[in-house]
């Protein structure tokens, strides 16, 4: 039995992943500019045009992979993010209205430069990169995303931290007129989450701003969210308004919410099994109904560039 | 056409097509024709059929409170169909698991049975189900005598299990399984209410040297 993936949106209308990887020279050909990349119309259906923004000066990383990315309807239109509902397909849905603009951060805790800071002027210092990332959900689903971000290591030192600043903590906005699933007591408003300061400052976690060349969906967390792709994806706190440098460590959402199931750390990990299923394997989104899943890897296959951090750590108590 | 044959060859037919529409609809969304499966099938898939299961067992749980509130009796006429579609429904969201999701790995599958509690809880249903789907036979009704019947009580255990099973696999927002439970609450405490009635009724007829028949 064959069974296609039914779309609203043509596969044909959707940038393809070759018209993607190349589409720096359609740019330099000077015969499309970046928003048409993807084609704003067929896409109109998942987000709205004044969303399409494209990024410009967008440099490659050598940390990215160059595993198949998934496609932008599977990125924007499959998403946890309860601010906007439970289900899977409800950001897509709710967050259509979000305004991610004007958007304020403040800065704070234990560092040199505080203060609230426009999202524009927090972004000036800062280069924009591409970082495609494999993404892996504590539900054992994965994606490869090729986010584009600034990186967190650079923001770090930018801020200045005190040496006593061990951590750092975010926190997303707390709105319920415009973040309608906060109506509910799903979790603790505001959404938190945290990572030392040498995760922080580790070259793989990034401030993600954009997706596919363009500014971030709103479902995927406008206009700024954490990657830090070596854990699970909800330590990927999304439309952040808080940065604060701490010395203890932070209370972070799902570890308050359930602490015997999400712990602090959340690093991908095959052999510490979630208490109410195994994460041995994964299912990778986009593949079809008789894809098999894949081996989960150790640190989401970071380790190379993360394995130091942990190694006086005990990964199945401080899970 | 008397009233046993319009239940027979109208009224059921149709029924039986009601309940095939979210099988017929789940395919449609499959085949991108009526909608989407969205970009996980498999637990697009594994959920459509558990929670029709779910809904069915419901229903079937309801249909003789139902009937004793209205009199409506020729309700218990469709009781087997739509126990064979509690069936149905729960042994393809089990399938799906089986062969979809955990790919016939069969270490995978004793793991998962033996060490996560809402999987053990959902197989239990799933088993108990087969028995009753394998007995529903009029001829092996017929043949188990009473015992029959309390082997078909079990079908207040599979909603309980179900349920239990549905509220342990969700990872944060338990409303729907809160309001599957409510559901199960209501029609568990509306058959014991009845039988105590019953029990009461009998004893005072006792009393009064009356000699009662089962009543319904």
């Amino acid at each position: 039995m064959l069974i296609r993936k039914p779309n609203d949106i043509r596969p044909s209308e959707i940038t393809s992943e070759a018209n993607y990887l190349n589409r720096r020279d359609f740019i330099r050909a000077g015969a499309i500019a970046g928003g048409s990349i993807i084609s704003s119309g067929a896409i109109g259906a998942i987000v709205s045009d004044s969303q399409l923004a494209p990024l410009a000066n967008i440099a490659k990383s050598p940390l990215s992979t160059s595993e198949t990315l998934n496609s932008f309807e599977d990125i924007s239109t499959y998403n946890n993010f309860y601010e906007f509902g439970l289900q899977k397909g409800d950001p897509v849905a709710n967050a259509k209205e979000f305004k991610p603009r004007p958007w304020s951060i403040k800065v704070s805790g234990h560092a040199e430069k505080t203060g609230a800071f426009d999202f524009d002027d927090f972004m000036k210092p800062f280069d924009l990169e591409e970082r495609i990332y494999r993404m892996r959900c504590v539900e054992a689903w994965s994606m490869v995303i090729p986010w584009v971000g600034i990186s967190l290591a650079d923001v770090v030192k930018y801020f200045q931290p005190a040496s006593k600043a061990q951590y750092v903590a975010f926190e997303t906005l707390e709105d319920r007129e415009r973040m309608p699933g906060q109506k509910g007591r799903s979790l603790d408003w505001p959404y938190r989450e945290g990572l030392t300061i040498a995760e922080a400052t580790n070259p793989l976690a990034i401030l993600a701003v954009g997706l596919y060349g363009n500014a971030i969906p709103n479902q995927n967390g406008a206009p700024i969210r954490l990657v830090v792709p070596w854990k699970y994806g909800f330590k990927g706190i999304k439309s952040i308004v808080g940065i604060k440098f701490m010395s203890n460590q932070p209370k972070t959402s799902w570890n308050m919410a359930n602490p015997s199931e999400y712990g602090f750390y959340a690093n991908v990990n095959p052999e510490v099994d979630h208490p109410r299923w195994s994460q041995a394997r994964e299912r990778r989104i986009g593949g079809g109904i008789f894809d098999k899943k894949r081996e989960t890897l150790m640190f989401n296959g970071y380790g190379e560039q993360v394995a130091h951090l942990y190694k006086d750590l005990n990964l199945r108590r401080n899970f | 056409m008397n009233a046993l044959q319009q239940i027979r060859f109208i009224w059921k037919p149709i029924v039986f097509l009601v309940c095939l529409l979210p099988l017929l609809l789940l395919i449609g969304d499959a085949y991108g024709v009526t909608g989407s499966l969205g970009a996980n099938q498999i637990e697009a898939i594994l959920d459509r059929f558990g929670n029709w299961a779910l809904r069915f067992i419901m229903i079937v749980l309801a249909v003789t409170p139902l009937r004793r509130l209205t009199d409506w009796n020729w309700l218990s006429r469709f009781r087997r169909m739509l126990g064979l579609f509690t069936f149905f429904y729960a042994f393809m969201h089990f399938l799906t698991w089986l062969v979809l999701d955990q790919e016939l790995r069969l270490s995978d599958i004793l793991e998962d049975l033996t060490e996560r509690p809402f999987i053990t809880l959902g197989f239990m249903a799933v088993v108990l189900l087969t028995a009753l789907a394998m007995t529903s036979f009029m001829a092996i009704r017929r043949r188990m005598g009473k015992r029959w019947q309390l082997l078909h009580n079990m079908a207040y255990v599979v909603g309980i299990l179900g349920v239990w099973h549905y509220w342990w696999q969700v990872k944060k927002d338990i409303t729907e399984p809160l309001i599957y439970a409510g559901i199960l609450c209501v029609l568990l405490t509306a058959r014991i209410t009845w039988r105590w009635k019953q029990r009461s009724l009998r004893a005072s007829a006792q009393r009064c040297g009356i000699r009662i028949r089962k009543y319904k």
